[in-house]
Order: structure tokens, then sequence, then C-alpha cells
């Protein structure tokens, strides 16, 4: 528990001070009304001396003042559960929404890199053990706190000398909570750890259901699975056994101290040192004091829990954020001229591309091949900014990509790629995820030119029916041409097509040729593809092998040369 | 097994933690019984001897008291964390039972958030159960006997404010659980959209939609947030309506108390223990309404735990596991296929026959039925109609592994796991050796690239594949069924990222490995499958033509016209 993590905590409830506020003024109103009514207890009983000696006018003051602390400390904790309720659903919802604005602006290298459900977990799981610890506990912390305080000073104006027997008796309990709330952090941290560890397991498959099934590999996946689960399981029992531990213990000293009180109350009661009276309200005061020591010590192996998760939150607020300076040019209406000089970038240590330099004229069609891995993609990645270069410099219109806005960018480039990406919704949405605001005519008219339209008329909603990435109802090959009907409806002036087409039969790949050559006019495009013949009309052909140019020219030079384009091209034919 | 079933497992820990507890809490209520002996007999009498004997007992009682509850403690650790676990275990076990189909509607975000946030409530109601559940009614109970042995008719008091309060729990519960249904629900479509988010990275900011899919988030979690406040509301009036019944009963039990103590009927002591009792039955409620919300969210969540347990996965694998010899290897007869909620058939009326070693190439358009096909073959679905016999038996007489591992299908859409690349290969069998997988490799043409980095089959895969290219994580898709060295390969449009040479260069090789191995082809490309025994041409779900290159060339139209389409452009070179 660094001073780091407190300083979160402050700054994370700093938004909410005025909650905060309220939530301390109905915490005051509960506990010192509620620690009145034991004293008039006391009164009360002090009136019933025995048989025909009870003071019924005092009796009747004494109960009707109870009532009305009564009914103040009961509107007071209404408001307080109200006041935090509203205090930890915001906190949630903001700790949520913090995180997605990191993941937002998260390199796509951390998302790579990292488990996905381990996000989920963190941003999902950790942030509600956060609100049911951290935020629900710190105000019950904070009304013990005062409880204890204000008990102390009721007791104090009973017995001086009894009270202060409950004050040595309360750093015992201190230690013997603090010692076992240390002991459980550890486990608790393991234990959150570990739940971020299956999660990660279990959503790969989960998101794979066809993998484990081609595989066979349900027996093992399962036998994985309760692996990880078996060393979540012994982490949390030892978590939560070492936690649960505080209460019974602080309990033992709280009912040992009870017992003394009474002892040493009764013998001095004998002595005519305090009446009935007081030692009964004594005897209130000392069960209502452990009641907060329970809560407290109870609340910090909570709040153990809780830290454990904030701070694996906190690790997700930290992470390196690609955060654009501001002032950055917006690119509006471009030619498209994309120029790359010098350009060297990594995946890893070693180098992938170097040296690299491409010059695109504006609103010219360049093709990119070359064998699988050999870096066409990765082009695509720095040109989009997905990954950042290392050295050299990329430029738009002049523009060095450094010097705009990334957004700005990417609304100038429409890209379609090899791995189609529908999310969850209707087809319609599908479609005009990159113009939503699009009409349901220019919707429909897309989808007829990528030949969709009937398609979707057969479907069960037509075009609201509600597809997802994991739906098999729908071709690989019709998932590519959606994707390739949203980048004609947002109509980029830059176009990237990386192997758009790979899973669309030739004959559609030939109908919708027309549509793709008209939305290529007047535009730069760049295309991937293995199909040689979408590539023949290029203005320029690029031949890449190795992360190196290797070749440049149009399709008749580059078969004249005899070289690696013609290889690749021949390829085609020899083979059948 | 249902939610309860599991819960059963843990029987004993369900009746001795609370017995346990129920020990503790019998000796925390004679505490103030006898409290109430020391100020009674020992300061009315000045009697020290009782007073210190009754003490020393009261301290004996706490003492062992604390040895139960770590006892208690310890039972609902083991109780609720195995609840859990056992949970999170079946619930991955009958996931796993489903079929693709039933997988795939559910949906992966709903799946997770069952394993996780549903499965946690429970884990926590449990707990509370045995732990708190149990103690706060034995000392009400008890503490309503006792207060009835001081004073029969005071104790009427008692029993009315615990039938008010009793009230105020069950009728916020009731309100309450279909909130948290609807809340748990409302986690799904955060989970969801959070996975999108990571899962569509690319895309959305191609887009340039981050802050759009952001703003997505932001909604479905302030959605969240509402329903938890206004549920919050529903169960905010908890406490406050128990400490004032309770209060009330105090106030009751001062007024009456006191015309008793005044007509001899009872001593000041007895009230004084009577208001303790009253005390104690308020702080036991008031667990009792903290803990109402855990079960009432305990109680919706283990609805939907349910939900998935008790699925039945809508067919199930046969006891075949042995291949029988010299019968046809592949026949399908008459087959047709539509998914449970579609009203359009994928496949209509596929009728074909495959012998040992053959090639088979299917052909077709964009949504012809080419990869509904390949998963009948592999029963990742059941045919609707028709039948696919392999070896003279129906492929539902076969266990699914003996089947798959048979007949080896690299998906359309490539898929690694986050992982080294030996994990990957050996993932129908974790004890194929690294010659075999480097075979593998070999004939996939992915050799070269793996081996060109030191690390080898140790590589580091990341998740999806992401830190490879699209033609490289085909090629290792291919490897990883080749592995399996099944009887039939079929690669469903698994050449798509791969140039021309590599693709002729990758088949040659399958072919010359292993010339015994059936290959079924589903391809774009005329190129890759004109050398096949036999074509299977579909359209829209419907077998137009089966035949040779040759034959179909001369009969087939919409043969004629793929083959056009990708050799046209040559002819008029």
């Amino acid at each position: 528990m660094t001073k780091m993590v407190w300083n979160r905590i402050l700054e994370l409830l700093k938004g909410y001070r005025h909650l905060m506020v309220l939530a301390l003024l109905f915490a005051c109103l509960q506990v010192v009304f509620s620690l009145i009514i034991p004293i008039y207890t006391g009164y009360a009983i002090d009136q019933m001396l025995g048989v025909a000696q009870v003071n019924f006018s005092a009796l009747v003051g004494i109960i009707s003042k109870m009532a009305v602390f009564t009914v103040i400390a009961v509107f007071a904790q209404w408001g307080l559960t109200l006041t935090l309720n509203q205090l930890s659903y915001s906190i949630i919802h903001r700790l949520r929404c913090e995180s997605v604005d990191v993941i937002e602006h998260l390199p796509i290298k951390t998302l790579d890199e990292r488990a996905h459900g381990d996000f989920i977990s963190r941003v999902v799981t950790d942030v509600e053990i956060i609100s049911d610890g951290l935020i629900q506990g710190l105000p019950q912390l904070f009304s013990g706190i005062l409880t204890i305080l204000g008990t102390l000073a009721f007791m104090f104006s009973i017995s001086a000398s009894i009270t202060l027997i409950v004050l040595i008796s309360t750093p015992i309990s201190m230690i013997v909570a603090s010692q076992i709330s240390k002991k459980s952090y550890s486990r608790f941290k393991q234990q959150s750890a570990t739940r971020g560890e299956l999660t990660g397991y279990a959503n790969e498959f989960l998101e794979n259901p066809m993998l484990v099934r081609v595989f066979s590999y349900q027996e093992e996946t399962i036998h994985l699975f309760s692996e990880i689960n078996q060393r979540l399981y012994s982490s949390g029992q030892k978590a939560q056994f070492y936690s649960s531990l505080t209460n019974p213990s602080t309990r033992l000293i709280n009912n040992t101290l009870y017992t003394l009180i009474g002892i040493i109350g009764a013998i001095s009661a004998m002595n005519g040192g305090m009446s009935v009276g007081s030692l009964s309200a004594f005897l209130v005061y000392s069960t209502q004091f452990m009641k907060p020591f329970n809560e407290i010590s109870g609340v910090l192996t909570e709040l153990q829990n809780a830290l454990a998760s904030l701070q694996r939150v906190i690790d997700l607020l930290d992470m390196k954020q690609e955060i654009e300076p501001e002032g950055l040019h917006e690119l509006s209406a471009i030619d498209g001229a994309i120029d790359m000089q010098d350009v060297a970038f990594s995946y890893t240590d070693k180098p992938f591309i170097e040296h690299f330099s491409m010059t695109i004229e504006p609103k010219r069609i360049v093709a990119i091949v070359g064998p699988t891995g050999c870096g066409k993609t990765t082009l695509i990645n720095l040109i989009m900014r997905f990954y950042e270069i290392n050295s050299g410099v990329i430029r738009i219109d002049d523009w060095s990509l450094d010097d705009i806005s990334k957004d700005s960018l990417r609304h100038s480039i429409g890209m379609v790629l090899q791995d189609s990406w529908l999310f969850k919704g209707t087809i319609k949405e599908n479609i005009a995820y990159g113009r939503p605001d699009a009409s349901d005519e220019e919707i429909i008219q897309v989808a007829k030119e990528t030949y969709l339209h009937d398609f979707i008329l057969r479907m069960k909603d037509g075009y609201d029916t509600v597809v997802s990435e994991e739906d098999t109802g729908i071709s690989q090959g019709q998932k590519q041409l959606l994707c390739l009907a949203r980048v004609i409806l947002s109509n980029p002036p830059v176009l990237i097509l990386d192997e758009a087409t790979s899973n669309i039969d030739t004959r559609t790949e030939r109908a919708i040729q027309v549509t793709i050559d008209r939305m290529m006019e007047q535009k730069t495009s760049i295309i991937i593809a293995h199909r040689l013949s979408t590539i023949e009309k290029a203005d320029k052909i690029i031949v890449m092998k190795d992360g190196r140019i290797i070749e440049t020219g149009k399709h008749q030079e580059l078969l004249s040369k005899h070289g690696f384009y013609s290889q690749l091209y021949q390829a085609q034919f020899e083979n059948q | 097994m249902r939610v309860f079933d599991h819960f059963l497992r843990y029987k004993k820990h369900f009746v001795l933690g609370p017995i346990f507890k129920l020990l503790e809490a019998i000796f925390e209520l004679l505490l103030p019984l006898l409290m109430a002996r020391i100020i009674d007999e020992g300061i009315l009498n000045h009697d020290l001897n009782t007073i210190t004997k009754v003490g020393l007992m009261m301290l004996a009682l706490t003492i062992s008291g604390y040895g139960f509850s770590i006892i208690c403690q310890y039972f609902a650790s083991v109780a609720s964390q195995g609840v859990g676990t056992s949970l999170r275990n079946a619930l991955y076990q009958k996931i796993n039972e489903l079929t693709q189909e039933q997988v795939q509607h559910l949906g992966s975000n709903t799946l997770t958030t069952r394993i996780n946030s549903d499965v946690n409530q429970i884990q926590l109601a449990v707990a509370m159960l045995i732990r708190l559940a149990v103690r706060a009614p034995f000392i009400v109970i008890g503490s309503v006997v006792l207060a009835g042995i001081i004073n029969l008719q005071l104790t009427a008091i008692f029993v009315a404010v615990m039938i008010l309060i009793a009230l105020v729990l069950y009728s916020t519960m009731r309100k309450s659980i279909p909130f948290y249904r609807r809340i748990q629900g409302k986690i799904d479509q955060l989970t969801l959209v959070l996975s999108e988010n990571l899962s569509g990275v690319r895309v959305i900011r191609a887009f340039a939609a981050q802050h759009r899919e952001t703003k997505r988030f932001k909604e479905a979690s302030q959605d969240v947030r509402q329903d938890l406040i206004r549920v919050g509301r529903i169960a905010a009036v908890m406490n406050p309506l128990t400490y004032l019944f309770v209060n009330c009963g105090i106030l009751l039990v001062l007024w009456f108390g006191g015309k008793q103590v005044d007509g001899g009927l009872l001593l000041s002591g007895q009230v004084v223990a009577l208001v303790n009792y009253l005390t104690q039955i308020f702080l036991a409620l008031v667990v009792v309404a903290n803990i109402t919300v855990i079960f009432t969210r305990g109680f919706a969540s283990s609805a939907r735990v349910n939900e998935i347990l008790k699925l039945q996965p809508q067919f199930t694998e046969g006891a075949l596991d042995v291949i029988p010899s010299s019968f046809t290897q592949l026949e399908v007869q008459d087959l047709g296929f539509r998914y449970q909620d579609s009203h359009i058939d994928f496949l209509q009326h596929i009728s074909f026959t495959v012998e040992e070693g053959e090639i088979l190439g299917i052909i077709g358009g964009t949504g012809s039925g080419k990869s509904t096909l390949a998963y009948l073959l592999n029963r990742l679905y059941d045919a609707s109609c028709g039948r696919i016999l392999f070896y003279g038996r129906e492929l539902k007489d076969y266990r699914f592994k003996t089947l798959r591992d048979s007949i080896g299908l690299v998906m359309q859409k490539n898929a690694l796991l986050s992982g080294t690349l030996r994990y990957n290969l050996g993932l129908s069998d974790p004890s194929i050796d690294d010659e075999r997988m480097i075979e593998a490799l070999r004939v996939a043409q992915a050799y070269d690239f793996v081996f060109k980095d030191k690390q080898g089959l140790d590589a580091v895969i990341e998740q999806g594949g992401k830190n490879l290219s699209g033609g490289q994580r085909q090629r290792l898709c291919i490897a990883r069924t080749l592995c399996k060295q099944p009887r039939i390969l079929i690669l469903d449009d698994s050449f798509s990222a791969l140039d021309y040479a590599t693709d002729y260069a990758l088949r040659s090789a399958l072919r010359s490995t292993y010339p015994h191995m059936t290959m079924v082809f589903i391809s774009q490309r005329i190129s890759s499958i004109q050398y096949a025994n036999q074509i299977l041409v579909l359209d829209q779900g419907k077998q137009v033509s089966l035949g040779t290159h040759d034959e179909l060339l001369k009969a087939s139209v919409v043969y004629q016209e793929i083959y056009r389409s990708q050799n046209g452009g040559a002819e008029h070179d």
C-alpha cells in the first residue's frame, strides 16, 4: 500500500467533493444521534427504581426525546446510504470511462501483446471490487472512527477510569487487524492477478469456439483452465480465510473487554461508584464501541482486496499512451501524394525495414506485391500510423505524418483489410460505420454496388439483421464485401486495399470491379493483392522482398525485365 | 448439474460452518444474560464471589467462541471459493460441450461475464451465507427466546418488530432481483463493447472512430451506473427501516417495562437485558440487510449461470473410435442444411463420393455454402437432412476426436493462439514430436520464415497471431492441421493470402509428401483445383455440377463463367 495509491484514491474522490461532504454530514448526524439514544436508555432505566417507584412523567419525557432522535438518525442513515450509492456507482463509471480513454490511446502494439481478457477483467471485475471495497468501505471507516471517538467521549462523561481500560485495548485490536490485513493483501493481489490470467486464457478460446472443436482441444483446454482455476482457488481461499479472521479476532478482544467492563463496573457499582443505570449505558456503549471496530476491521480486509484491484486498474491507467500534441494540422481535402523517405522500422529489436523510400503520386493506383511477410502490410501499418517509424519521414501532401492529427489522417484514408471485422450490430450499422449519418438509400445503393443487396434481403430481418464477427451464417467473402461497402460509403481521398477481396470469388470480384474502379477514380489507391489480375492496371507496381523494394514499374515493363515480378506473374499460369 | 448441485458438494461445510457459528453466537448471546446475573445477583447482593465466578465464565465463553468462529471462517472460505471454482469449471466445460452454433449464438462476451462476474457474486453470497446469514437468525431467534424467558409479555414487542423487518427484507429482495438480472445483462453489453474495442482496434482507428467507440462504452457504463443507483435506492431503505423498527421496540420495552417494574413484575436489570437483546437483534439485522443485497445479486447471477448449465448440446458424439476399413472413404448423400433460426437453406441436395487419396475441388461464389459444407464434413454442425458417410458409417457414429483427427479442417478464418509456435502446432496432440512439426512446416512452406529466427518452434506468437503476416498465419494454420496427419485434409480457402508461387509449391509438397491423403480444396482459384479428380460447383447452396475440369468446362455454365473471370484477362493478352 504505497503512498501513491492513496494519492490516487484522493484524486479519484476529488470530483465528488460535494457528495463526500454530504456523506460526512449524514454520517455525523447518524453517529451522534444513534449515540445519544443509549444515554437516554440509561436515563430511562434510572427512572425505574423499583416497585411503585417508577417516575412515569420523566419516563414519558425521555421516551419522546428518544423518538425524535431515532427519526433523525433514521433519515441521516437513509441519506448516507443514498449518497454513498451515488458516490460509489459514479466512481465505478468514472474508473471505467478513464480506463477506456486510456485504451483508446494505447499503441496497437500494446494491445496486440496483451491478452484482451486481462483488460476486460481489469475494467469490469477489478473496478467492481474497488467500488465494493474502497468506496463503500472508506465511509464506513469514517463513520466507524466517528463512532469510536463519540463513544469514547460519552464514556468518559460517565466514568473515566473504566474508559481507560477500553482505551488500552484499542491499540491491541488495531495491531491485530493490521497484521491480518497485511497478510491478506498479498493474497488478494495474487488472487486478482490470477483472475486476470484466467479471464485472458478463457477469453481467447471463447472467442474461437470453432478452433477448439476442430482440434478436439476441449479436454486439454478444460484441463488447463481448471489448472489456472485451481490456482485461483488456492489464492482466493487463503485470501478469504486470512481476511475473515479479522472480525472474530476483534470480536474476541471486544468481548473480553465487555466482560472486563462488566466485572470492574459491577465492583465499582457495588462500592457505590456508579449507578446500575450508568453501568447499563456503559455496557451498551461497549457493544457500540465494538461494532465500529468490527466494521472497521471487516472494512480493512475489503480494502485490501480493493487496493489489490485498484493497483491493477492504476497499472492500466498508467500504461504508456500515445497522446498527440495540441495544434496539429487537420488534413482536409487532400490530393493524396504519399512520400516515404529513408524509413526504418522494426517490430522487435531486429530491423525489419531499413532505408525504405517510396513515392506515390496523387490520384494514382499503386500496387504492392511480394511474397508474404515481405512487409507489405507493415507499410500500411506505418502509413496509417498504427505503428510508429523508428527513423525517416512519411509525408502525405508534403505534410509529415508527425505534424498532422491521426484522426484527420485516417479520415482521409479508407482501408479494407484481409481480416474482416464486423461489430455486433445490424447490417445497416455495419455498412454505415464510417459514416453513421448515411441515409438508407445510400446504404442500399452501396450494398447493391457490392452485390450484397440480394443476400441481405434474404436474411431474416434484411438490413436490420444483427450480425457479428463470430457469425458463421455470413461467409468470409460476404464479410469482406461488407467491409468494402463500408469504405465505399465513406468515400475518402486515399484508398488502401490490403488483400481486400481475397475471400471473394472471382466472378463477384469481377462484377464489383466496376465499383472498385469507379471508387479509385480521382483517388490515390494502394492495392495489395496476390491475384495479379487485379493489379495489372496499376499505374505503378512496387515489388517488395524482405522489407526492400526490388523492382518498380508498370506491368508490361516489369514483365519484360524478366525479374522477380515476372516470376511471380508466370507462377499463376505455369502451375495450372 | 445446476448451481445448487455445486453447493451440495460442500454439504459438510454448509452444515458444520454454521453450527460452529451457532455455537459462537450462543456463547455471545449468553454474555448479556450472565451480565444481568452480575448486576442483579452480584451488585444488589454485594456478592463479589458471584461477580468473579460469572465474569470468568464469560471470559471462557469468549475464548472458545473465538476458536469456533475460526473454524467456521475456514469452512466458509473453502466452500465459497470451492463452489466458485467448481462453477467456473462446470461453465467452461459446458461451453466446450456445446456445439459451435450454440456458443456462437450466446456470444463470447456473455460467457466471459458469467464465468467471472456472475460466479464472483455467487461466491460472495456463499461466503456470507455461511458466515453471517446463519448467525443472524440464530442471534435474532435466540434473543427472542431469551427475552421470552425474562418476560413473555414484552416479547410480543420483539415478535412484532421482527415481522415488520422480515417484511421489509422480503419486499426489497423481491423488488430488486429483476434489477440485478438486468444489470448483469448490461455488464454483458459492457464486456461486448470493450472486447470489440480491443479486437477491432485496427478498423476502429482506421475510421478514426475511437471516440465514437469510447462513447459507446461510456454509454453502456452509464447505463449500468443508472440501474445500480436505481436498485440502490430500493436497498437504501432497508437499514434505516430496520433501525426505526428496532428503536420503536426499545421505546416500547422501556415504557411497558417501566410499568412492569412499577408493578413489581420485572427488575430494572432485566429491562437492561431486554434492551441489550434488542440492540443485538439490531446489529445482527444490519448485517442481514447488508447481505440481502449480496444474496439478491447472488440469486440473479445463479439464474444466469443456470441458463448456461442447463443447456444441452444440440447433438452429441457417437461411440465409434476405430475407423472401419474397406469402404468408400467419404460419401455425401443428398445433404441439406439450414441454421437453427434461419429460414434459408444454406445447402440443398449435395451428393458426391470421394475415394482414398483423391482430390476434391469445391468452387463457387461468395456465400454459396462452401465453408458450410466444410463445417458439416467436420460435424461442427449437423446436417438438417441427408447423410455423410465416412468409411461407411455416419459421421454421428464417430467420436468427435476420432472424426476430427481423421478429417483435418483448415479453417478459412485463421486463428492462432498466444503462446509458442510449438504450443499452436501441438494443439490436437501435445505429444507430437518436433520432427513431425518440422515436416509439416516444410510442407506448408513455413519452414524458412520460422527458422529464420533462432527461436524456431519456440517463437512467441501473440494473440490471434497479430505479430505475423496474413500469409504466414495461413501457412502456420495449414501446418497445424498437417501435424494431425489426417486422412482427409480440407483446406477452406486457405491459400487466399499466398502468392501463386507459394500456393503452387505448397500444393506440390502436399501431394508428394502425403500421397495417400485425400484432399478437399475449397478455393476461389481455378488453378488450385483444376487437377482435382472431381470438382464440385456450388451456387447459392445448390450443387450445380460435379466433374473434372475438362468436363465442367464443357458442361457447366457457372464453371465456365468462373473460368472466364480468371482467365479472361489472359486471353486478350
